[in-house]
């Protein structure tokens, strides 16, 4: 279980001796920033949720995402992933303990990106990205500055004409993206976003969000179930198992950001995978339990 | 192997209009030879070319008709549309509403409409009449269709303009109206055919002779003086309307649907 402790730089346990990492200052001045950043944007105390038809999606779970911060979600299909950025995002409540929020409920407030680029297929890709300033009230004029800058944070700048069916995979799933920041929200959601993407346009948009993260310093919540991508993108991973879904295991990931070009290749990020795919067995072996 | 337009170096409009029309021209080709080498009396079936010779000696009687039958079918489109989308948008706005009225509008679909014209031209004058009828033909599909598109909006969509905290106008004319449209575009193209029929089968009831007589009065007129090439004349213009309203309401559609929908878009990139 996760508590307001967790991530403090004194007890995160390093898998590997400190002499063996060439760049321990940076390691460490990673894990700095966790702990520097623990301010929690919201926090779900002893949570449950039970859907209409009796499901136990979520039971007893405590969660932190503080400021800043890049933390993922993973865990087996229907350990309640998903179901965790609903209730944070407000598309649902909890069915008991507490979920308390430390930003403004307002529209700007939560991007969320589905694991389906989830674009309105009529709009151009300006207009899916505008969306959120025109239900603001806001209109195209005043719009097209802030519009066309985060298309361009998103290699988009040249598509904004174009309309969803013209576009490949990824870039429909950039544009997902861009919708979600162009209000700058102070906390994004991010459901499965590249799961049904290939590897390379994969790796690509792992950067490209890495870099955005640095870039906006939006804290991110991030729903995956590849260990390889959580330990790639995060500063904390969440592993969860399912019926009913809860945290089993926190993963301080303490690499340095932005990460290194050999990161994926480096022994750290070896052993960080090792580390989170034996908790994920752990998981799946509760839930043979 | 190379396709047919390539051999040829025929434009891609030709190739694609080609084959319908040939058949088309082959058939006519065949009736008219048929009716010519059996010696076929024009009582029984005219040929081709006297239909067409009776379209142009008696357009002084068959095509004002047509006039008064399209301007029905139109106007009965037309309300069709108002009533059909705006009910349909309550229906999605308020539940109640779908409650309280879809049973009514399922009674008017499902009783024919040759045993409800007798009815209107017994309360209503018969232009009126044949209206309303025609109305109530194209109504339904164009509500249902409307109906089902505005309720099947993406679920995540849905889920973005709450996050967005939109409000039930915004989601409705941003997200559920557009979603709607090539359901409403469907039901459209089904109910401009529907409201010919409707009013072609309601000018047979009422029966409506003089100046404001359709053309399904000109046929029943044609039938009782076996006066078949007008009969067929008329049959004619009734098919070319209806295509023609098929036609127009298929270029609506691809204009309005030309670059996002996979039934009108060409191939993806």
């Amino acid at each position: 279980m996760l508590d307001s402790s967790c991530g403090r730089a004194s007890d995160i346990a390093l898998p590997w001796p400190v002499w063996a990492w060439p760049a321990a200052l940076d390691a460490y001045d990673a894990a700095m920033m966790v702990e520097l950043v623990t301010k929690p944007l919201v926090s779900l105390r002893n949570a449950g949720k039970i859907y209409k038809n009796g499901t136990v999606a979520l039971a007893g779970l405590d969660l932190d995402v503080r400021e800043g911060e890049f933390l993922t979600l993973l865990g087996p299909s229907g350990c309640g992933k998903s179901t965790i950025l609903r209730l944070i995002a407000g598309l649902d409540s909890v069915s008991s303990g507490t979920l308390t929020r430390g930003l403004a409920r307002d529209r700007a407030s939560i991007g969320f990106v589905f694991q389906d680029p989830t674009l309105m297929p009529w709009a151009s890709v300006f207009d899916n990205v505008f969306l959120g300033l025109r239900l603001q009230g806001i209109s195209r004029r005043d719009a097209a500055p802030v519009v066309n800058e985060v298309l361009a944070l998103v290699g988009l700048g040249a598509e904004a004409t174009a309309f969803p069916r013209e576009l490949s995979g990824g870039m429909r799933m950039r544009v997902s993206i861009a919708r979600a920041l162009v209000l700058h929200p102070p906390l994004l959601l991010m459901d499965e976003p590249f799961a049904a993407l290939d590897e390379t346009t994969r790796f690509k948009l792992n950067d490209d969000l890495l870099t955005l993260h640095g870039e906006l310093a939006t804290t991110i919540v991030f729903v995956t179930h590849s260990v390889y991508e959580s330990v790639y993108l995060s500063h904390r991973i969440a592993v969860m198992a399912a019926r009913p879904g809860r945290i089993i295991e926190e993963i301080a990931i303490s690499a340095p950001s932005p990460r290194a070009k050999n990161f994926r290749t480096s022994t750290a990020y070896a052993n960080f995978c090792a580390q989170a795919s034996l908790a994920l067995q752990g998981a799946m072996d509760e839930v043979l339990k | 192997m190379k396709p047919f337009g390539a051999i040829w170096r025929l434009p891609r409009w030709a190739v694609r209009t080609a084959p319908p029309v040939l058949v088309f021209m082959a058939m006519l080709a065949a009736w008219e030879a048929y009716v010519r080498l059996r010696h076929v009396p024009a009582y029984i079936l005219p040929s081709p070319s006297l239909v067409l010779e009776t379209l142009v000696t008696d357009r002084g009687t068959l095509f004002p008709a047509l006039l008064v039958t399209l301007k029905t079918t139109l106007g009965a489109l037309a309300a069709a549309v108002l009533g059909g989308v705006g009910l349909a948008v309550l229906f999605a706005q308020w539940k109640w509403v779908e409650r309280s009225f879809l049973p009514f509008a399922i009674v008017l679909q499902v009783t024919p409409i040759i045993a409800i014209a007798p009815l209107l031209l017994i309360y209503l004058e018969a232009p009126s009449a044949v209206l309303v009828c025609a109305f109530l033909v194209a109504f339904f599909p164009i509500l249902s269709n409307t109906a089902l598109g505005l309720a099947s909006a993406d679920r995540n969509l849905i889920d973005l303009f709450k996050l967005y905290r939109a409000t039930r106008w915004q989601t409705l004319i941003y997200l559920r109206l557009p979603a709607a449209l090539p359901y409403f575009l469907g039901g459209l193209r089904i109910g401009g055919g529907l409201a010919l029929i409707g009013a072609i089968a309601a000018e047979l009831a009422a029966g409506n002779a003089g100046k404001g007589a359709g053309l399904a009065f000109r046929i029943a007129e044609a039938g009782y003086r076996l006066n078949i090439p007008r009969m067929f004349a008329a049959l004619t213009l009734i098919s070319a309307a209806g295509i023609a309203i098929f036609a127009a309401l298929s270029v609506l559609s691809a204009a309005l649907l030309g670059r996002w929908h996979e039934s009108a878009a060409g191939p993806e990139r």
